[in-house]
C-alpha cells in the first residue's frame, strides 16, 4: 500500500485545494461577476473600478469586436453595428423578436445558408448570432475574473432568468461554450438572489423573490429550511422588463415633442435613452426636465413628474402582477404564511414597484442588497460550492421547470409529459406506436408552454425516430424518456421495447445552432487568436483527464474499502493507464483511456451512491411492511 | 436490496411504511436528506458514472416525493403496488357522485361574467376542497382496512378524487382568466 503521494511537476497533490470559480449574471442591461474570497463573496470590478459591465457589444470591420462601455457610447451613433438587450434575442426565433418590436433597430440576415434558423444580425463583421454576441460579453467577464484571481477558472455558474424556456438556456449554455467556459451549472436568478439574502439571514419559512430586470420578469416563491432552499414555483414573462417601460415613456416623450411616427432608429434610441434617464431620476426626486431635439437644431423641454410617471408604468407593473397569482397558486401557500418579498433587478429602484407589490402580497419588501449585485452574488456562492470549495456546506439548492414539457398529439393538440413548477432533474417516459404497417419511423414535436394548441406553444425540437423494425400497424412499443436534467435542459432517449432496439433520436433544435455551427464558431474564434486547434483539443483532453483522475482518487479516499482486492486492481490500472496516456500527445488515446476508467469505475459509483442513501436513511427503521 | 437500486417502492426509498396516511414533516425531512445525498450539485466534480447516477436517483427521489406528498397520486401508486388495476377508461361512478359532478360545474360556468365572480370562485374552490378532504378520509380509513372489497372501493374513491383534481385545473384556468379581465 503506497503512504507516499508522489505527484509530476504541474500536477495537483492535493484533490481539495481551492478552486478558482466565479458566478456570472448574464444580464439585459448590464453583466457582472463575482467570486468567492476569503469566505466573502463580492462582485469584481474592471481597471476604472466598475462592476457593471453594460451588456453591449459593438462590431467593427478588420477590429475586435469593442465590449461595454465603449460599445454602450456607439449606441447612437453606430446602431447597426451595436448590439444591445442581447438576452432578448437568445434562443428566439425571428417572428417573436419582431412580436417585441426590436427588429427595426437591427437587419437581420436570411438564414438560408446556415443549418439552423436562429436569427443572424447583420453587421459589418459578418451575420452575428445572439450567441456570439452573448459569448463577447462573457470572454470579458471571464478575463476579468481570471486577471483578478490570477489563474484559469475551474468552473462558472451562469444565471439565467426562472422563466427561460429550452432553447433560451440552451442558447445561454452554448455562448458560454463559445467563451470556453466550463459551466457548473445554469442557476435560475431569483434562486440566486435568494441565496445570497438567505445566507445573510439565515431565514427559515416561506420567502418570494420578485425580479424584475432590464428586459425579464421573474417570480419564484422559495421554502427555506436548513440550508436547503426548496423553490415551490415560478412564473414570470421573458418579454417584459425596465426596457419597456422606457419604450413607453420615450413614446409619450415623442408625442409630447410632437415628433412624427417616422422616427429614426438613432432618434428612438436618443429617446429611450432620455426616458431612461429621467425614469431613473424620479426615483429620487419628484420632479424632472425632459428634452427631447426636434429638428433642424431645435429642441422641446418640457416636464415629466413621478404621478404622470405612474400612470405611464401602472399597466406595466400590473402586467407583473397575474404571474404572481398564478406562482401563489401553484405553490399552494396562502398570503400570510410569506415572510417577506426580495427585490431583485434594477427596475425595483422605483419607488412605485415597491409600493405596489408590497401592497399585492401584504409584506414587506427587501431591498439591502443592490438589486442589480445580488444575483451574481448568490451565484458565486453556489459555484465556490459546486466547485468543492466547501465540502461540509448544507446549502442545497432545488429548482423547477418554469414551462410544461409536451408533445404534439393528432390534431395540432398538445399532451403535456413534465407538468410546469416540477422539481428538477425529473423525467417521464412515454410510449408511441406506429399507425402504419410496416412503418419505420415515427416523428415527434416536442414543445415547452401552458397552451393547448401546438400553435400557441413555443416549437423546442423535432425528431425522428429511425430504425423501427417492420411490424404491423400499433404493434411496435416505442417508449421515448425525456430527462431535464439540473440545468432545466431536456434530452430525449427512445428505444422499441418488443424489439429491444435502440432507435436513433435525431434533435433538431428548433431555435438553437447545432453542434455544428457551435464547432465552426470555436473554430473561427480560434483562429482569430491564433491558437492551434489541434493543441486546444489536447489540452481540453488533458483537463478532462485529469478532472477524471481527481474523481476517481477522491472517492477511493474516502470509500475504498467497498471495492474488492480484484476490483481494486482493476481500477487502478485504468488509472496508471489514464495518468501514462495524458502525459502523451494523442488526445483520441487519452479519450479512450478515460471512458476505459470510466466503465471500470460503474459499480463502484453505485456501490458508493448507495452507501450515501444508507448513510442519509440511518437511523430511520423500516417498520412494518405490508 | 440497494436503495439505488431504481425499481424498490418509493415507501422503501423514504425509509417509510407502506400506508396511505403520511406525515408529510416527515415525508419532507427525508426528501431533504435524500437529496442531500444524490443531489447532481454533490457530484460536480465526479467521476462521469456517479454523475450519471446521481441525476437518475435525484430524478426518482423528486418523483416519489411527487408522488407520495400527493393524496391522489398517493392512492392510485398504492393501488398498483397492491395490484389493483386502474382502468382510466372505464368511468362508471355512482349517479349521486355525477350529480354533484354536474353540479359543481353548473357553478363553475356561471362565475364568469357574474358579479361577485372572484368571491363565487372562492367559495367554489373552498366547497370543492371540503368534498376532497373527504375523500381523502375515507381513502385512508379504505386503505387501513386493506381488505381487496375495501381496495375496490379505494379505487372508485381515487376516480372520484381524480374528478376533483380536474375541476381544480379548471378552476385555477378560470381564475387566469379572471385575473386577465
Amino acid at each position: 500500500m503506497a503512504l507516499l503521494q508522489i505527484s509530476e511537476p504541474g500536477q495537483t497533490a492535493a484533490p481539495h485545494q481551492h478552486k478558482l470559480a466565479a458566478g456570472i449574471d448574464l444580464g439585459t442591461t448590464n453583466s457582472l461577476v463575482a467570486t468567492v474570497r476569503s469566505g466573502l463573496a463580492e462582485t469584481l470590478p474592471d481597471e476604472n473600478g466598475n462592476h457593471l459591465l453594460p451588456s453591449v457589444v459593438r462590431y467593427r470591420l478588420g477590429l475586435p469586436p469593442q465590449v461595454g462601455e465603449e460599445a454602450r457610447a456607439a449606441l447612437i451613433e453606430d446602431p447597426h453595428n451595436t448590439i444591445s438587450s442581447v438576452k432578448r434575442f437568445m434562443g428566439r426565433g425571428l417572428a417573436d423578436i419582431c412580436k417585441g418590436c426590436s427588429c427595426s433597430e437591427y437587419e437581420f440576415a436570411e438564414s438560408a445558408e446556415s443549418e439552423s434558423t436562429v436569427p443572424r444580425i447583420r453587421t459589418v463583421a459578418g451575420d452575428i448570432s445572439p450567441v456570439e454576441a452573448s459569448a463577447e460579453i462573457l470572454k470579458v467577464l471571464k478575463a476579468r475574473a481570471e486577471k483578478t484571481l490570477g489563474g484559469e477558472l475551474t468552473g462558472v455558474v451562469i444565471t439565467v432568468p426562472a422563466y427561460f424556456d429550452d432553447a433560451q438556456r440552451q442558447a445561454t449554455k452554448d455562448a458560454a461554450q463559445l467563451a470556453g467556459l466550463n459551466v457548473l451549472r445554469l442557476l435560475n436568478e431569483p434562486t440566486a438572489a435568494a441565496v445570497a439574502y438567505g445566507l445573510d439571514r439565515n431565514s427559515e419559512g416561506v420567502h418570494v423573490v420578485y425580479d424584475l430586470g432590464g428586459g425579464t420578469f421573474d417570480i419564484s416563491i422559495l421554502r427555506l429550511n436548513r440550508g436547503v432552499f426548496e423553490v415551490m414555483s415560478t412564473a414570470g414573462n421573458t418579454a417584459l422588463g425596465g426596457d419597456d417601460f422606457d419604450r413607453t415613456i420615450a413614446q409619450w416623450l415623442a408625442g409630447q415633442a410632437g415628433l412624427g411616427d417616422d422616427i429614426s432608429v438613432r432618434k428612438m434610441r436618443a429617446l429611450r435613452a432620455e426616458a431612461c434617464r429621467a425614469k431613473e431620476a424620479l426615483s429620487d426626486v419628484e420632479s424632472v426636465t425632459v428634452s427631447v431635439a426636434v429638428k433642424d437644431g431645435e429642441v422641446w423641454r418640457g416636464e415629466l413628474n413621478r404621478e404622470q410617471l405612474n400612470a405611464l408604468i401602472d399597466p406595466l407593473i400590473q402586467k407583473t402582477l397575474s404571474p404572481c397569482r398564478r406562482a401563489l397558486r401553484d405553490a399552494g401557500i396562502e398570503l400570510d404564511e410569506i415572510e417577506d418579498v426580495v427585490m431583485v433587478g434594477g427596475s425595483t429602484r422605483s419607488p412605485r414597484i415597491r409600493e405596489r407589490v408590497g401592497e399585492f402580497f401584504h409584506c414587506e419588501v427587501l431591498t439591502d442588497i443592490d438589486p442589480d449585485k445580488v444575483v451574481t452574488v448568490g451565484a458565486a456562492i453556489q459555484a465556490d460550492v459546486l466547485v468543492g470549495n466547501k465540502p461540509d456546506d448544507e446549502m442545497l439548492l432545488l429548482d423547477v421547470i418554469p414551462l410544461s414539457l409536451g408533445i404534439e398529439t393528432m390534431g395540432g393538440l398538445v399532451e403535456k409529459v413534465i407538468p410546469r413548477n416540477a422539481t428538477i432533474p425529473c423525467a417521464k417516459a412515454q410510449d408511441f406506436t406506429t399507425f402504419k404497417d410496416g412503418q419505420t419511423a415515427l416523428a415527434v414535436h416536442v414543445v415547452q408552454g401552458e397552451r393547448e394548441l401546438v400553435s400557441d406553444c413555443r416549437s423546442l425540437a423535432r425528431f425522428e425516430l429511425r430504425g423501427i423494425p417492420p411490424m404491423a400497424a400499433g404493434a411496435a412499443r416505442i417508449r421515448v424518456t425525456f430527462q431535464v436534467d439540473a440545468d432545466g435542459l431536456l434530452s430525449v432517449t427512445a428505444r422499441e421495447q418488443a424489439s429491444g432496439v435502440e432507435s436513433s433520436v435525431q434533435v433538431k433544435p428548433s431555435y438553437g445552432l447545432s453542434d455544428r455551427e457551435i464547432e465552426q464558431m470555436l473554430r473561427d474564434s480560434m483562429a482569430h487568436a491564433e491558437e492551434d486547434v489541434a493543441a486546444r483539443n489536447l489540452r481540453e483532453m488533458q483537463v478532462e483527464a485529469r478532472r477524471a483522475i481527481e474523481a476517481v482518487e477522491s472517492a477511493l479516499a474516502s470509500d475504498a474499502g467497498l471495492l474488492s482486492a480484484d476490483e481494486r486492481t482493476r481500477l487502478d490500472a485504468a488509472l496508471e493507464d489514464l495518468r501514462a496516456q495524458a502525459e502523451g500527445s494523442d488526445h483520441l488515446k487519452i479519450k479512450q483511456a478515460i471512458e476505459a476508467l470510466n466503465a471500470a469505475s460503474d459499480d463502484f459509483a453505485a456501490r458508493r451512491m448507495d452507501a450515501g442513501i444508507q448513510a442519509a436513511m440511518a437511523g430511520h427503521k423500516l417498520e412494518e411492511f405490508s | 436490496m440497494q436503495s439505488s437500486d431504481l425499481t424498490s417502492s418509493y415507501f422503501e426509498l423514504f425509509a417509510l411504511p407502506v400506508s396511505f396516511d403520511i406525515d408529510g414533516a416527515v415525508l419532507s425531512e427525508r426528501y431533504r436528506e435524500l437529496q442531500r445525498a444524490v443531489h447532481p450539485d454533490r457530484f460536480v466534480n465526479a467521476a462521469d458514472a456517479e454523475r450519471r447516477l446521481s441525476m437518475q436517483l435525484a430524478t426518482r427521489v423528486n418523483e416519489g416525493f411527487r408522488t407520495l406528498k400527493d393524496p391522489l397520486a398517493r392512492a392510485r401508486y398504492l393501488l398498483e403496488l397492491k395490484g389493483v388495476a386502474l382502468d382510466d377508461t372505464d368511468t362508471r361512478l355512482d349517479g349521486s357522485f355525477l350529480m354533484q359532478q354536474m353540479e359543481l360545474r353548473e357553478r363553475m360556468d356561471a362565475v364568469k361574467g357574474a358579479a361577485g365572480a372572484e368571491q363565487r370562485l372562492y367559495k367554489l374552490r373552498d366547497d370543492i376542497r371540503t368534498l376532497q378532504r373527504q375523500l381523502v378520509d375515507e381513502l385512508s380509513g379504505l386503505f387501513t382496512d386493506g381488505s381487496p372489497q375495501a381496495l375496490q372501493q379505494a379505487r372508485d374513491a381515487s376516480r372520484k378524487l381524480q374528478f376533483f383534481h380536474r375541476l381544480g385545473e379548471e378552476l385555477a384556468q378560470l381564475d387566469d382568466e379572471l385575473a386577465m379581465s
